[in-house]
C-alpha cells in the first residue's frame, strides 16, 4: 500500500529508488569513514553503533533518518562522499535537519555541483512507515511516496 | 540565487560577485545554510579570531584541499587569525610500530600540504593546534556576548557556556567561511531565545560528580537542547576558578560528544545564569534529576568495545580535551602519590597526556614536568581521536578518562581514580 508524506525541500529533485532506514541519528563520520578511506566505489555503512544500517550499502539509495549526529566534520564528510559520487541519492529527514547535515548538503550543492536530494520535516510517521528495501518516490515539491 | 533572509547591500554585492566568483560562493554557502534555519539576517562576527575543527590532512577529504586551493588562488584570507584543532601525529612522544606508521602515512599524507594551506588562509602560527584555544596560554579568548564563527564541539560549548560568547555548532568549512565573510546567520545559539533552557537538570548526588560522567548523562538525555543545571554550586562554588573552568571544560566536552549540546547554564556559576538565573528556563522545560544511582547507571551503560573485553590496559590517554596547566600539575601530584603508595617508580601502563603546545611549553619549565617524565608519562599535543582513527591501533586496549574519546573510538572509559589505580598497577574491575 502506498503512503504519501510531505516535507520541506532543501535540495530538490525527482528520484525513485530503494530506501535504507535508520531510526537513530546517523553518525556521519562513523558511517562513511571506512568506505571513503578505502576509496571504495560504494559506501558500506561502518558505524557499529547503528544496528539499523551497519553493513548496508547506501550508495545511490534514499537514506531515511531522523537527523545526523557526531563529529563537527560531518558536513565535510557529506561534501566528500558527494564529490566521490558514492553518497546516497537522497537524504530524507523525519525531523528538522541538523546543522552538520545542512552544511554538508549546502557544501555539496555549491562546491561540488552535486545533485544530491535533501528533504526534511517528513514527520515521525514517515520513519515508522518506511522500511529498508521499500521503494520510495521523491518529487520536486517535497512529496515522498513509500511503496 | 534565491534567498529568504534580509541582506545588506554589501552582502548582496558579495553574493553578486563584486569580490570575485570564489568569494560569492563562500557567501552563497553561508546564506543558504542560514536560510535552512530560518535566519532572518546575517550578523557580524565580533570576535574575528576563528577556530577550525579540520586540522588533519586526511587524504580522503579531497574537496577540503581543492576548496582551500580555490581560496588561496583568489587571494582570500580570514578577517582575523584562526586557531585549529590538534595535529594527528607526534612520533617522538607517541611511538608507533611500523604497521601503524604505514597506515598513518597513508591516512595523513596531505598533512604538510594542508598545514601550508592553512597558513596561507589565516592560521595564526604553526603552534596554534589545540582544541582548547580559549585557555589563557593559547589566547584565542572571546568576550561575553561576542559572536563567533568556530567549530570543534568542545570549544563551542565552552565559549558559549563559560565565556558567554555566541556560536552555533558549526560544521567544518562553515567555521572558515564565516571567518572569511565576517558574518554568520542569526539563528539558534546566536539569539537570546535560542539560549533559553528546555531542560532543568537537578543534581542531587552526595559527592562532586565526575565531570565526564555528568556531562555524558546530560548530553544523552537532552541531546541538542540547552540544559540549566542546578545543585552543582554545592560542589563547585560560585566562582570560575581554574579548577572550576577545567571541570566545566571536561563536562562540556562530554555533553557535546555524548549528545549535541552547544550551550549549558550552571546555576549561580556561568555568566548568563549568574545574571538571569532561572528566568533562562522555558516554562515548559522538562526535568532530569541526577542522583548517585543515575550516574552509576550511565557509567555502567558504556559498552566495552575492545577486541578482548578482558584484556589488560595497554595504553592510556589523558587529555581529551587538552589538559589545562592546573590539570597537568594536579595529575602529576596524583600520579606521584599513587605510584608511591604502590611502591612503584613508573606507571604500569604506557601513558600519554595531551595538552596545547603553549601549555606544554609553560609546564616544561617547571619541576612538575621532570617529575611527570620520571614517572614514565609522555606529553604531547596531538589529538588522541586522530591517533585512534588508525585501524591498526584498534587492537590496543586503550583506556581513557575522556568520554569524548570513548564515544568516537574503541577506548574504554574509566573514572579518574580508576585511571590512577591502573597506572599504579592495581587491578580495576
Amino acid at each position: 500500500m502506498m503512503k504519501e508524506f510531505k516535507g520541506r525541500v532543501l535540495a530538490g529533485g525527482e528520484w525513485k529508488g530503494e530506501a535504507v532506514v535508520s531510526h537513530q541519528g546517523v553518525n556521519t563520520l562513523a558511517t562513511f569513514q571506512k568506505s571513503a578511506l578505502k576509496n571504495a566505489k560504494r559506501v558500506i555503512v561502518s558505524d557499529q553503533n547503528n544496528a539499523d544500517i551497519f553493513g548496508l550499502d547506501i550508495t545511490g539509495k534514499a537514506l531515511c533518518l531522523p537527523i545526523t549526529i557526531g563529529s563537527t566534520t560531518g558536513g565535510l564528510v557529506i561534501q566528500t562522499v558527494c564529490a566521490m559520487k558514492i553518497a546516497p541519492a537522497a537524504f530524507l529527514f523525519s525531523e528538522h535537519i541538523d546543522s552538520l547535515a545542512a552544511s554538508g548538503i549546502v557544501l555539496a550543492r555549491v562546491w561540488e555541483n552535486s545533485d544530491v536530494i535533501a528533504i526534511d520535516m517528513l514527520g515521525d510517521e514517515f520513519l515508522q512507515t518506511v522500511k529498508t528495501g521499500d521503494t520510495v518516490t521523491v518529487k520536486a515539491d517535497g512529496t515522498v511516496i513509500v511503496e | 540565487m534565491e534567498y529568504k533572509m534580509k541582506l545588506t547591500d554589501e552582502q548582496k554585492s558579495i553574493l553578486d560577485g563584486s569580490r570575485g566568483e570564489t568569494m560569492a560562493k563562500v557567501m552563497k554557502t553561508v546564506v543558504m545554510f542560514g536560510d535552512i534555519f530560518g535566519a532572518e539576517k546575517l550578523v557580524p562576527v565580533t570576535h574575528k579570531d576563528g577556530h577550525l575543527v579540520t586540522s588533519f590532512g586526511i587524504a580522503l577529504m579531497k574537496p577540503l584541499f581543492s576548496t582551500m586551493d580555490k581560496l588561496i588562488d583568489a587571494g582570500i584570507t580570514t578577517q582575523g587569525k584562526f586557531t585549529v584543532d590538534p595535529r594527528p601525529l607526534d612520533y617522538a612522544n607517541v611511538k608507533c610500530n611500523l604497521l601503524e606508521k604505514i597506515a598513518f602515512h597513508i591516512m595523513y599524507k596531505k598533512q604538510s600540504d594542508y598545514e601550508a594551506q592553512l597558513l596561507k588562509v589565516g592560521l595564526r602560527d604553526s603552534d596554534s593546534f589545540t582544541c582548547t584555544c580559549y585557555l589563557d596560554e593559547v589566547g584565542n579568548i572571546p568576550n561575553k556576548g561576542d559572536v563567533l564563527s568556530w567549530a570543534e564541539s568542545s570549544a563551542v560549548v565552552y565559549a558559549n557556556s563559560v565565556l558567554g560568547a555566541r556560536c552555533n555548532r558549526n560544521s567544518g568549512m562553515l567555521d572558515l567561511f564565516g571567518s572569511i565573510v565576517g558574518y554568520v546567520p542569526y539563528f539558534g545559539l546566536v539569539t537570546d531565545e535560542g539560549r533559553k533552557a528546555k531542560w532543568r537538570v537537578v543534581v542531587k548526588t552526595t559527592k562532586k560528580p565526575e565531570a565526564q560522567v555528568l556531562g555524558s548523562a546530560i548530553g544523552m538525555k537532552v541531546m541538542e537542547d540547552v540544559p540549566y543545571v542546578t545543585g552543582l554550586d554545592k560542589f563547585l562554588g560560585t566562582e570560575l576558578t581554574d579548577d572550576v573552568k577545567a571541570y566545566l571544560k571536561d563536562f562540556g566536552a562530554a555533553t557535546a560528544s555524548n549528545g549535541a549540546v552547544g550551550l549549558y547554564h550552571i546555576d549561580k556559576l556561568t555568566p548568563e545564569a549568574v545574571e538571569q538565573g532561572e528566568s533562562l528556563i522555558l516554562p515548559d522545560a522538562q526535568e532530569y534529576v541526577i542522583d548517585d544511582e543515575e550516574l552509576e547507571r550511565v557509567y555502567k551503560s558504556y559498552p566495552v568495545m575492545w577486541k578482548d573485553p578482558s584484556a589488560k590496559a595497554g595504553l592510556c590517554f589523558i587529555g581529551c580535551p587538552h589538559l589545562s596547566y592546573k590539570q597537568l600539575c594536579d595529575w602529576t601530584d596524583a600520579i606521584d602519590d599513587a605510584l608511591g603508595a604502590a611502591g612503584r617508580k613508573k606507571v604500569a601502563v604506557r601513558t600519554i597526556m595531551t595538552t596545547s603546545p603553549q601549555v606544554k611549553k609553560k609546564f616544561a619549565e617547571t619541576g612538575y614536568y621532570s617529575r611527570l617524565m620520571r614517572a614514565g608519562v609522555k606529553l604531547t599535543s596531538i589529538c588522541p581521536l586522530m591517533y585512534t582513527n588508525n585501524p591498526m591501533t584498534k587492537g590496543r586496549a586503550i583506556v581513557t578518562n575522556s568520554n569524548k574519546l570513548r564515544t568516537y573510538s574503541v577506548a574504554r572509559y574509566y573514572k579518574d581514580a580508576e585511571i590512577l589505580d591502573i597506572l599504579a598497577g592495581r587491578e580495576v574491575k
